[in-house]
């Protein structure tokens, strides 16, 4: 019984890494910006295909030999990824989002813009690629620990790392750095801060950057853990871990942490007691119901209202 | 009679005490002021006045009734109206408008009826576009009833938000710094408007103001607190020659 | 004259379509589209009171139309035909055409329950809050009917065809053009009469500075309350006109993708104007279809053309104002409220 809850836990930390990694993306742009870039779990999607094109190549799939180690392939391919999945999300930033707040459009317009973005994405991906489903290259091999009952695979360690560990670093460059400080100065008054000499696009550019490079590295981890790929993945994580995000306190880094980790823990938790179809149905009861407690979210603070 | 009565009123924001032991009473038809130097805790009086914080301790009591619980549109519906230090009219809706919603408090039609077009609903707007035009009218800016507020000049502003206030028939009329930003024409201009309201409605008015001028001209008694805290209530005069007064506003040094 | 161009012409328009439907002029295709048209109308014009009007982010309307779809397709089969999951109807199936608007006003009703049941928790927080509530309302919804298995649960749930061909036992006329035209006329008339009151004002005044609102007497939160029940009482009855058209409903039809395409129509219109939504909904729908050929590049260039017509026009077809306001002529011609 209680080998089972563990392996579960260990389960909902792996899939609650997906889920912090992203919402780490979304807060970020939310707190800079206020807004809900709705075309962020399709940047995960975005992340995990081109870590699949990188992985090819360098497997030596499109005629270029193959002469690395599954190890060092993997090695290059979450830096690679992590660029190019940043270079796709800053563009989006430059053609899509920016022009439209120059022209001081309605911030809601951008959101409706995001979600245009993530179909045109989705969407394009399948027509380019077709609907055959990508199958992931196995880059590292499998080790399985054994524990009592309890079996860790060296992937599932390495996800629940690699998300604590990005984690800190997020963490780090928000509270030590000066671009960091730009940022959290930005969400807290965006009239003054450009006064102060701040150049405000390229700090959005900066959290455009670091924002997608983890939703490019949560595309890797995900497609490692679930080798399966197809075009639409991205979408219902996306939406999810936005919710974490809220249900966390949106705008903080630590509540978009805890909130994809919990939101992990419950669905989780839920397939292994109820059915699975609901799963939906009492993971987001319970978000709901979080949220109707503490509704500023779990590090959220309540603004007060000036007059 | 009392209008308004403030008893031991505190207010503390997690732990900072912006309010302290207030004690204060309004009369009926009186022109009161309340000064005191900046972040003294003025508009929080007003806010705790107007129904929007709930104070930490103590009471505030509207013709006998105390205001705790209720929401800050049942305090208006009891009759205490006010305006905002920086002009809160609503920016995209014509002058007229502004002044329509504020009759919320007594519609007089429930949705049945709003959506039946009932004799007893039509009749009832009638009336209340009806008496909009007319403070309009009163005040001589019916010519600007279509305009948008955030077109018109700040001084205009001011006497619209002003006018939407007294819309709502109130008993009691708060006007937080009602001078701030005016021209000095203007301001000669809103004194006379103020005592012209004073004169012209049943009502008593409270003020926040930072410009002696207006306040020494109009109000009968001054309240000054700072930190919090009531330091000196009286005449004008009495006021001007208050040690702790001038204390408070210009340091121990002067003394 | 003035007073009554506008029923009039609505009656001919009515009439032209019931004719050009009851001679076979254009087929069972075209139908489909003219209803989606009307149905969509529905749709834009209801969650532009709240997204709009009001201000508010709300993300999951295809909920709401989930909930009349199915509360009125169970209904409406139970009462009116024979089923499996109902046996015998429990009135005769004559009933039909009366019953009818019935059982749609009946979906509203619930799809306004469930908007009540959305909107409280949502008082206590602020902002972008209400987007989430109502996502996460979105998918609860949507899980809840997969896992009643009565009702059809994934597979969804059919014979709303059944009750049409009842009311065409009554009188051989196109029903459905007959009930989204009349439907959507309605709603029109709500929503523009709740916002030419000086109750439906508060909710502008709620948009542009809610708490000067709730000082100068207006009841905040009923008035929240009361516009995002409207918004969704009227969505669930564009749920049951839809669910009728097609015949079926599945829950997946309803999911995040569809409040998209309801989002999309607002914005596309412009916040706050009715006759924008309307415009975007007849526009939305047509080129849905006109792009049908297209398969899978529609998807592509619908966002496509929606993002550059954003860049272009970033407040939206008719920004927040109305036919009227554009045309000031047009006024001598009719009087709508």
């Amino acid at each position: 019984m209680f080998d089972s809850f563990l392996q579960n836990i260990l389960n909902a930390l792996q899939w609650g890494s997906f889920y912090s990694l992203i919402a780490l993306g979304y807060t970020l742009v939310y707190g800079v910006l206020r807004l809900i870039n709705f075309a962020h779990g399709d940047i995960v999607m975005v992340g995990a295909y081109i870590a699949f094109f990188i992985s090819s190549l360098l497997l030596g799939q499109y005629g270029m030999p193959a002469f690395l180690p599954g190890w060092a392939v993997l090695a290059l391919t979450i830096p690679l990824t992590m660029f190019f999945t940043s270079v796709v999300g800053v563009t989006l930033e430059r053609v899509a989002y920016r022009p439209l707040r120059r022209k001081g459009a309605n911030r809601l317009y951008v959101v409706i813009t995001a979600l245009m973005a993530g179909l045109i994405l989705e969407n394009g991906n399948l027509l380019v690629l077709g609907a055959s489903r990508k199958k992931f290259p196995e880059l590292i091999e499998k080790v399985v620990y054994k524990f009592g009952s309890v079996y860790v695979t060296n992937l599932k360690i390495g996800v629940i790392l690699t998300a604590i560990l990005s984690f800190i670093g997020l963490h780090f460059i928000i509270t030590r750095t000066k671009v960091g400080m730009a940022m959290r100065a930005i969400s807290y008054d965006k009239f003054a801060v450009p006064l102060m000499g701040i150049p405000i696009d390229t700090v959005i550019v900066f959290t455009f950057i670091l924002g997608s490079s983890m939703a490019g590295l949560a595309g890797i981890l995900f497609a490692l853990s679930y080798p399966i790929l197809d075009p639409y993945m991205g979408m219902s994580i996306g939406w999810k871990a936005f919710i974490a995000a809220v249900v966390g306190g949106i705008g903080d880094i630590r509540g978009a942490f805890a909130g994809g980790f919990i939101l992990g823990i419950i669905e989780i938790m839920v397939v292994a007691f109820f059915p699975s179809s609901y799963r939906d149905l009492i993971a987001f009861s319970i978000l709901l119901l979080i949220l109707t407690i503490r509704p500023t979210g779990l590090f959220g603070v309540a603004q007060t209202t000036k007059i | 009679m009392t209008l308004l009565e403030i008893k031991d009123l505190t207010q503390l924001f997690s732990g900072l005490c912006a309010v302290s032991e207030l004690n204060l009473n309004i009369e009926e038809r009186e022109l009161v002021g309340l000064i005191g130097p900046n972040g003294a805790g003025k508009t929080t009086v007003f806010n705790l006045a107007s129904g929007f914080y709930q104070p930490t301790y103590g009471a505030i009591l509207f013709q006998g009734r105390n205001l705790a619980g209720l929401k800050p549109h049942q305090v208006s519906a009891l009759g205490i109206a006010r305006t905002f230090q920086n002009i809160r009219l609503w920016k995209e809706m014509s002058v007229l408008d502004n002044i329509l919603v504020a009759q919320h408090f007594n519609l007089g039609y429930g949705l049945g009826g709003l959506f039946f077009r009932t004799p007893r609903y039509l009749k009832r707007e009638s009336e209340i576009r009806h008496k909009a035009h007319e403070l309009l009218e009163i005040f001589k800016i019916d010519n600007v009833a279509e305009e948008k507020p955030g077109n018109l000049p700040y001084g205009m502003q001011r006497k619209v938000e002003i006018v939407r206030a007294l819309s709502s028939g109130p008993r009691l009329l708060l006007l937080d710094e009602p001078a701030a930003g005016l021209q000095s024409a203007d301001v000669t201009e809103l004194i006379a408007l103020i005592q012209w309201v004073f004169d012209q409605f049943d009502l008593s008015i409270w003020m926040i103001e930072h410009q002696m001028k207006v306040v020494m001209s109009l109000c009968s008694r001054i309240a000054v607190i700072d930190f919090g805290k009531l330091i000196a209530s009286g005449t004008p005069t009495e006021i001007q020659q208050n040690p702790a007064v001038i204390k408070a506003y210009l340091g121990d040094d002067q003394l | 004259m003035k007073r009554f161009s506008v029923p009039l012409l609505l009656i001919i328009l009515l009439l032209t379509l019931m004719g050009l439907a009851w001679f076979e002029i254009i087929d069972i295709y075209i139908q489909t589209i003219i209803l989606f048209m009307g149905i969509n109308i529905i749709t834009s014009t209801s969650l532009n009171l709240v997204n709009g009007n009001m201000g508010e982010f709300s993300c999951g309307h295809a909920g709401f139309i989930a909930v009349g779809a199915y509360v009125s397709s169970l209904l409406s089969v139970a009462l009116f035909t024979k089923s499996k999951t109902f046996g015998a109807p429990l009135l005769p199936p004559e009933l039909a055409a009366y019953g009818f608007p019935l059982v749609l006003i009946a979906g509203g009703l619930a799809a306004a329950l469930t908007g009540l049941l959305v909107a409280l928790p949502s008082f206590r927080t602020r902002d972008d809050y209400l987007a989430i509530i109502t996502i996460a309302a979105n998918y609860i919804i949507i899980s809840t009917i997969i896992n009643i298995d009565q009702i059809g649960g994934a597979r969804g749930f059919m014979g709303m065809k059944r009750v049409i061909f009842a009311m065409e036992q009554c009188a051989e006329i196109p029903w459905m053009i007959l009930w989204v035209f009349l439907f959507m006329v309605l709603s029109i008339i709500i929503i523009r009469r709740y916002m030419s009151s000086t109750y439906g004002k508060g909710v502008e005044a709620i948009r542009q500075d809610e708490v000067a609102a709730e000082i100068m007497s207006v009841n905040t939160n009923r008035i929240k309350l009361v516009t995002f029940m409207i918004s969704s009482g009227l969505a669930g009855i564009a749920g049951g006109l839809y669910a009728h058209t097609v015949g079926y409903v599945n829950p997946k039809s309803f999911d995040l993708l569809k409040s998209t395409e309801a989002l999309v129509m607002v914005y596309l219109g412009g916040m706050g104007s009715i006759s924008g939504s309307i415009i975007a909904a007849i526009v939305f729908t047509l080129l849905l279809e006109l792009l049908r050929p297209l398969q899978i590049i529609k998807w592509v260039a619908i966002p496509l053309l929606l993002i550059i017509i954003m860049q272009f026009r970033p407040e939206g077809i008719m920004g927040n104002r109305e036919l009227g306001d554009i045309f000031p002529r047009l006024k001598k011609f009719y009087k709508f409220k």
